[in-house]
């Protein structure tokens, strides 16, 4: 797997960069991974970052007064500057350390669901969403609280459709808009300022999920003018286990915290509790110290390769599978959308998901097979399931040929 | 590219997950349940007659899923039929063992004759993230002997 993609982006050197994609599989056959979409590889930058926190700067955060503790504060913090850096927001106080994007949802729903939003609003979100940012406006709903959850439709190319957006918006109850910015199932990339542009019109926040989104394309929220806006660190090259709430800090302030416990209070008695200011109120207990060291170290490869070069070489991918998927025979590809990144479900014709990942995987191709935490969309387009390959940095031109290949001879082992 | 894969899919089975033998509702049917791997999207309806005398006199099935999953239960609606409750949950025991194994070293003269029909499955415990797949039928059979009107799971 060869081939400079263009100058300044060397994706063999890149390659490199990832133990696990030279380290030996069972039968020898190279690892061809494309599930980057449910969760990317690490490069050693981000091992070697928290194999050194933990070898060298590791203590508890915000407790100790001696010199360890301090250094451990300032990198977990450092973290959080790198955060706020990367989604270009100007004030750091605004980013909440979560678990995951899951984690950080809960915490809009829970926090700003039940403690500011009023009886009679509305949560919009679309059929594509990711169970992630479904099941906890559902919970919402459910509560009992007089909170409406609407359903914004996709369009058979996969799309966002605006125009029922603007229908859900027209009554101007709907307090918070609640979107994905990327499928990860139909690569959709939904137009964003557009969505916000609608929302505020007519007195609605914005949300985004940007699960997907951050990964693939640069984020400016200050540009963007959204008031949420979640991702996860291991989708990014980073650990698992640490996540990301961005929000308005006077929304962050107005919402009450989901757990209560350490580090997220600012004075404790017997009776009652007073919350420290925000992020700590919304941070309790120890937090993902060597993965916040990660997710840093993570901010700083993707940074260093650029944004610039990363959506190029995503485009040439993108556009790439298009073609070569498009041509095997008896395979379809669900969505079509016009702006769309490097996600691909597909479905052959002669052999079900499960079956087909099953031989793809002996051929050392990684795959997901299922529904991708999206059941109502396949739903949308009566599929049971799917087989979805989804790109990173490190996928090359020949990975997506050798798929298109492999796809092409399951048809004829089925048949 | 994929020829070591034909001992998972053998022939026999891509042609039962093609052409499922009993692929139809019972308007009969005495016993019904329904199975659902949610995670693959296998999901079948399971019905079964009893004769007057307690052997299940027909075994019919309807369903969407994986070729692993529709040849198993296929194949299942063929060999219980003329079976005791008891006879075919004993089978049932048998077929999980052959599954997850590979073999089954304590199936005796008794089941041998149903086992060798069962065979061709027996390559799935290489891939332990199928074998959910070929037990779905036989956890939905047990939930319709006992009149558990759940969804069988074997995720
Ligand atoms: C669009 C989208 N939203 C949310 C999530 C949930 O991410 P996590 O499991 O890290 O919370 C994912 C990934 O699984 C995703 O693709």
């Amino acid at each position: 797997m060869d081939g400079v993609l263009r100058p300044g982006f060397d994706v063999t050197r890149i390659r490199q960069d990832f133990p696990i994609l030279s380290a030996p599989t069972p039968r020898g056959k190279p690892l061809v991974f494309l599930d980057s979409g449910a969760s990317a590889q690490k490069p050693r930058q981000v091992i070697a970052a928290m194999t050194r926190c933990m070898e060298t700067a590791y203590a508890n955060v915000h407790r100790g007064a001696y010199n360890l503790s301090e250094v451990a504060t300032e990198s977990f913090e450092a973290a959080r500057g790198a955060v706020a850096k990367f989604l270009n927001v100007a004030d750091s106080r605004e980013i909440v350390f979560t678990r995951n994007s899951t984690e950080a949802i809960n915490m809009v729903a829970h926090g700003h669901g039940r403690g500011v939003m009023r009886a009679g609003q509305a949560v919009v979100v679309s059929e594509m969403e990711h169970h992630a940012n479904l099941v906890p406006w559902q919970m919402l709903r459910d509560a009992g609280r007089g909170i409406e959850l609407r359903v914004c439709r996709v369009t058979d190319a996969g799309e966002l459709d605006l125009a029922h957006l603007e229908d859900l918006l027209a009554d101007g109850r709907v307090g918070l808009v609640a979107v994905t910015q990327m499928s990860n199932v139909l690569g959709t990339v939904v137009p964003a300022e557009r969505v916000v542009a609608l929302a505020h019109a007519k007195g609605a926040l914005v949300l985004f999920d940007g699960s997907q989104a951050a990964v693939h394309r640069r984020q400016d929220l200050t540009a963007l003018g959204c008031d949420f806006y979640v991702f996860t660190g291991h989708k990014l090259y980073g650990p698992t286990g640490i996540g990301v709430l961005w929000g308005r800090l006077a929304l962050l302030e107005a919402m009450p915290p989901l757990y209560g416990g350490g580090d997220m209070i600012s004075e404790v008695t017997l009776e009652r509790s007073l919350w420290a200011p925000v992020p700590a109120k919304h941070e309790a207990g120890t937090p993902a110290i060597i993965e916040a060291v990660g997710l840093h170290a993570a901010i700083d490869y993707v940074n260093a390769i650029g944004f610039d070069a990363i959506e190029a070489h995503e485009r040439e991918l993108t556009e790439h599978a298009m073609a070569k998927l498009s041509a095997v025979e008896g395979l379809s590809i669900l969505g079509a959308a016009q702006d769309r990144g490097g996600v691909f479900a597909f479905s052959l014709d002669n052999a079900h998901a499960h079956d087909l990942s099953t031989l793809l995987d002996r051929a050392g191709i990684a795959v997901r097979a299922g529904r991708h935490c999206a059941e109502p969309l396949h739903t949308r387009f009566g599929l049971d399931g799917t087989c979805r390959a989804s790109f990173g940095i490190y996928t090359t031109i020949e990975e997506v040929d050798f798929l298109a290949d492999a796809l092409g001879h399951a048809r004829k082992f089925f048949a | 590219m994929f020829d070591d894969l034909r001992d998972l899919y053998q022939e026999v089975i891509l042609d039962h997950g093609r052409k499922p033998r009993n692929f139809r509702r019972l308007e009969n049917a005495t016993h019904h349940a329904r199975g659902d791997n949610p995670l693959c999207g296998d999901r079948m309806e399971l019905f079964l007659a009893m004769e007057e005398d307690g052997k299940i006199a027909d075994a019919a099935f309807q369903g969407r899923g994986c070729a692993i999953s529709m040849a198993s239960a296929s194949l299942m609606t063929e060999t219980v039929r003329g079976k005791t409750p008891a006879q075919a949950r004993a089978l049932g025991n048998a077929f999980r063992g052959l599954a997850m194994t590979g073999t089954c070293p304590d199936c005796g003269a008794e089941l041998a004759d149903d086992m060798e029909r069962l065979s061709p499955l027996s390559g799935v415990h290489e891939f332990p993230s199928r074998v959910k797949c070929a037990t779905l039928a036989w956890h939905t059979l047990n939930n319709a002997l006992d009149d558990n009107q759940e969804d069988a799971r074997s995720e």
